[in-house]
């Protein structure tokens, strides 16, 4: 008798939209079927993993990080670095330090750090701004300019500056841009009519619909993207076809199981090791919730995500 | 799948006799359709009719209840695929796998995982005891897992072997995983004698599925599907595939909880057990058996089951009180915002960062943020007032100073007329504001 089998296969599909230039430029999306769900047809591109670094470069205090890039003097060097963890498929940036309310680097100070990271690398690389959208904007519209011919990602823009990123790195300079909601669905599509009718296409822009470390509010991420997957493919709704695009890594590294000292709770154990796993157990419920592109910092995580992925797809 | 009017019309005698109070048979048929009143009213509705209605209006999957005690777990008994339908019901069990050789390596590790996060007890729920060949040790071993006040996985396929065990500490309901294509007659019967749930496992889903429908013809409902496959790739088809045939498909014959052993397929792999884990917690996985349980794992995977499992319709509360953070005292200053569990660890988190002492009041304001709270009239000049005078605070703390949210900066006035003698300071809009703000109040 057996099992009856009823493969679950779209005739509509996520939107592909591809990063970088060249041999190793990479493909977000294309699939027809649920996340991960390879067994229902095959997955047209396997989600991505990015390795971030910041505009400091990587966080000092964590030893197996400090371990990792040993050796590395300028940025230049640790971003080699990072995009030679194995299973990375793109460098992120992570230009934290230009926030008004932290560090305030200026504009001109983040472009030497991407310059020299853009010289420094070949592999497709993804630019995410600081949590200030004004700020954000400024910063974008000089990167977009000087990495003109790189096809960068740019993550994000928000309801408040998507109509300056979006005629500046969008438009004018062709390059790819991320738009991001805070977990729920209708804001999300709302956020990507507006941004199609500035007339990008829609292979020209994914969508981050929000994020959460596991533990906090992680609920409101599987929800909304399973709503999102469902409407793009159940439905075909043009409007939620984006890939989905997850810089993880922000979320995980600033919740007090990553922060804290050994010293402060000596029962919790290593501080990297609850880092890693923190940041893998995210990584793993959002690639089963829809995720198709996520953003990591630890070589160990990269690597076991990357391997997950492949095991899967 | 419910039956339409017309179909349960067809199981009824059909001779209007009026005796269930109804008019016609068919008046009858379309009242238990909608449910409103239960079949046997009919007194004249045959035994095979009944049973053919309440297993037509029976739960699409079974809920299994496993353990004694205070280790009883309900597992399954789901209704839908994904929670924004309606809700999980049954979280996923994490269980830890043990053997002979490794059981007192492994249990002090297992036990000092034991915490509570938002009024649940987090911690290793089970353990699968792994059969390597010797019977005595076996059985040993299986005392000692009972020993431990979990939930005990008889990882099994000996008959012999299994039956020793379930001698030795047969009180337990623990679970019997054992029984494939090749051996599910005696084992079901062992799991039958002595009262547990067996577990089932096949070499594929349609080896799987025989063995299952076998078993329910043999009149064993009481059993987990092990949907642990060769690979990784396999498992997780096997548990989306089993679960979606239960639940989209009608095939009651998948309509069991799942068990997923990532010794079998990531053995050794910490990480990638941590990161399959919370894939199987997300997808599917009632039971999911790992190598261990360190804090590190544990507090990303317990938060991702507390949050995965929570129902979309009550919103996760913290309990109201005095939260004294980042070694605060009397003197130190309050801070109070609501206690929506999102907005609590979002703004403890900051303020934990800001390394200032301070008291954090969590007041009842029904669980909503702090906008929709104020907008509901559970978070105001009122219900912060009441707070503390039932908590006493003011003989609690010395301070005089209290820090509000910025997007209810509108209390402060009606907050110093209520409150003689408190200052009232109004924080950023946002919590990413408060490092910085806390940092320059000091």
């Amino acid at each position: 008798m057996g099992f009856k089998r009823v493969p679950q296969k779209y005739s509509a599909s996520i939107n592909e939209v591809t990063i970088g230039v060249g041999e190793k430029a990479i493909k977000l999306g294309g699939e027809n079927v649920k996340p991960l769900y390879s067994f229902d047809a095959e997955i047209a591109n396997a989600p991505k993993v990015g390795a971030e670094i910041t505009d400091e470069g990587y966080d000092r205090t964590v030893a197996s990080l400090a371990a990792y890039y040993e050796g590395c003097e300028t940025i230049a060097d640790i971003a080699k670095k990072a995009a030679a963890m194995p299973g990375a498929d793109f460098l992120a940036v992570n230009l934290e330090g230009a926030d008004p309310n932290g560090a305030n680097k200026s504009v001109e100070e983040c472009a030497a750090v991407v310059s020299e990271v853009a010289g420094a690398v070949d592999v497709p690389l993804v630019i995410i701004g600081c949590k200030n959208a004004d700020k954000n904007t400024e910063l974008f519209n000089k990167l977009a300019d000087l990495l003109q011919g790189k096809n960068v990602l740019f993550v994000s823009c928000k309801e408040e500056n998507y109509k300056n990123v979006a005629a500046s790195a969008g438009l004018a300079y062709n390059q790819k841009i991320c738009a991001e909601s805070a977990v729920d669905i209708n804001l999300a599509k709302q956020l990507n009519v507006l941004i199609s009718q500035m007339g990008l296409k829609p292979d020209t822009y994914v969508m981050n619909v929000g994020s959460a470390a596991a533990g906090y509010g992680f609920e409101y991420v599987v929800s909304t993207m399973d709503r999102v997957k469902d409407a793009a493919l159940a439905q075909n709704d043009a409007m939620l076809q984006m890939p989905i695009f997850t810089p993880v890594s922000s979320e995980t590294w600033s919740v007090k199981e990553t922060i804290v000292t050994e010293e402060d709770i000596p029962e919790w154990g290593s501080r990297d090791d609850r880092a890693v796993q923190m940041e893998v157990s995210t990584a793993a419920a959002c690639l089963a919730a829809g995720s198709n592109a996520v953003v990591l910092r630890h070589p160990e995580s990269v690597a076991t995500i990357s391997k997950m992925i492949a095991a899967l797809v | 799948m419910a039956l339409k009017g017309l179909d349960i019309f067809k199981l009824t005698p059909k001779t209007n006799c009026k005796e269930c109070g109804n008019p016609t048979c068919m008046a009858f048929a379309m009242k238990v359709a909608q449910g409103a009143v239960p079949i046997e009213k009919c007194p004249h509705m045959s035994e095979e009719a009944k049973a053919k209605l309440s297993e037509a209006t029976a739960p699409p999957m079974k809920t299994i209840t496993v353990g004694a005690g205070e280790a009883e777990h309900k597992l399954g008994g789901e209704t839908v695929l994904f929670r924004h339908d309606k809700t999980f019901v049954s979280k996923t069990m994490y269980g830890v796998w043990v053997c002979e050789g490794c059981f007192d390596a492994k249990i002090d590790a297992i036990k000092a995982v034991d915490y509570e996060r938002i009024g649940e007890r987090m911690y290793v729920e089970m353990l699968n005891c792994k059969f390597t060949g010797d019977v005595a040790k076996y059985v040993e071993l299986v005392k000692k897992a009972d020993a431990a006040a979990r939930t005990v996985i008889l990882d099994c396929d000996d008959a012999a072997a299994a039956e020793a065990a379930l001698e030795a500490i047969s009180a337990s309901k623990l679970i019997l995983n054992g029984a494939n294509a090749s051996n599910y007659a005696e084992m079901s019967a062992l799991a039958t004698k002595y009262g547990v749930v067996l577990g089932v496992s096949g070499a594929n889903l349609d080896e799987l599925h025989d063995t299952v429908a076998a078993l329910e013809n043999a009149g064993n409902k009481n059993l987990i599907i092990d949907v642990t496959g060769a690979d990784i790739k396999e498992t997780f088809a096997n548990a989306v595939e089993v679960r979606r045939a239960a639940l989209k498909n009608q095939d009651r014959t998948f309509g069991y909880p799942s068990i997923v052993n990532l010794h079998n397929i990531a053995e050794g792999d910490t990480a990638m057990q941590t990161a399959l884990a919370s894939v199987f917690t997300l997808k599917y996985g009632s039971i999911i058996v790992m190598d261990g349980m360190s804090y590190a794992q544990a507090l990303p995977l317990y938060g991702l089951r507390q949050n995965v499992f929570t129902d979309p319709q009550k919103p996760m509360k913290v309990e109201p009180g005095i939260y004294p953070l980042n070694g605060a005292d009397e003197n130190s200053v309050c801070v109070t915002t609501v206690d929506f569990a999102l907005t609590y660890f979002t703004v403890n988190g900051e303020l934990e960062r800001s390394g200032v002492p301070l008291n954090l009041l969590i007041s009842d304001a029904g669980g909503y943020s702090v906008l929709t709270a104020w907008a509901a009239g559970k978070f105001s000049a009122g219900s912060i007032t009441k707070f503390i005078k039932e908590f006493d605070i003011e003989n609690k703390i010395k301070s005089r100073t209290l820090i509000i949210p910025g997007k209810v900066a509108v209390l402060k006035g009606e907050l110093e007329q209520n409150l003689p003698g408190w200052t009232i300071v109004v924080a950023p809009n946002e919590a990413t504001g408060l490092v910085p703000f806390m940092k320059d109040y000091k």
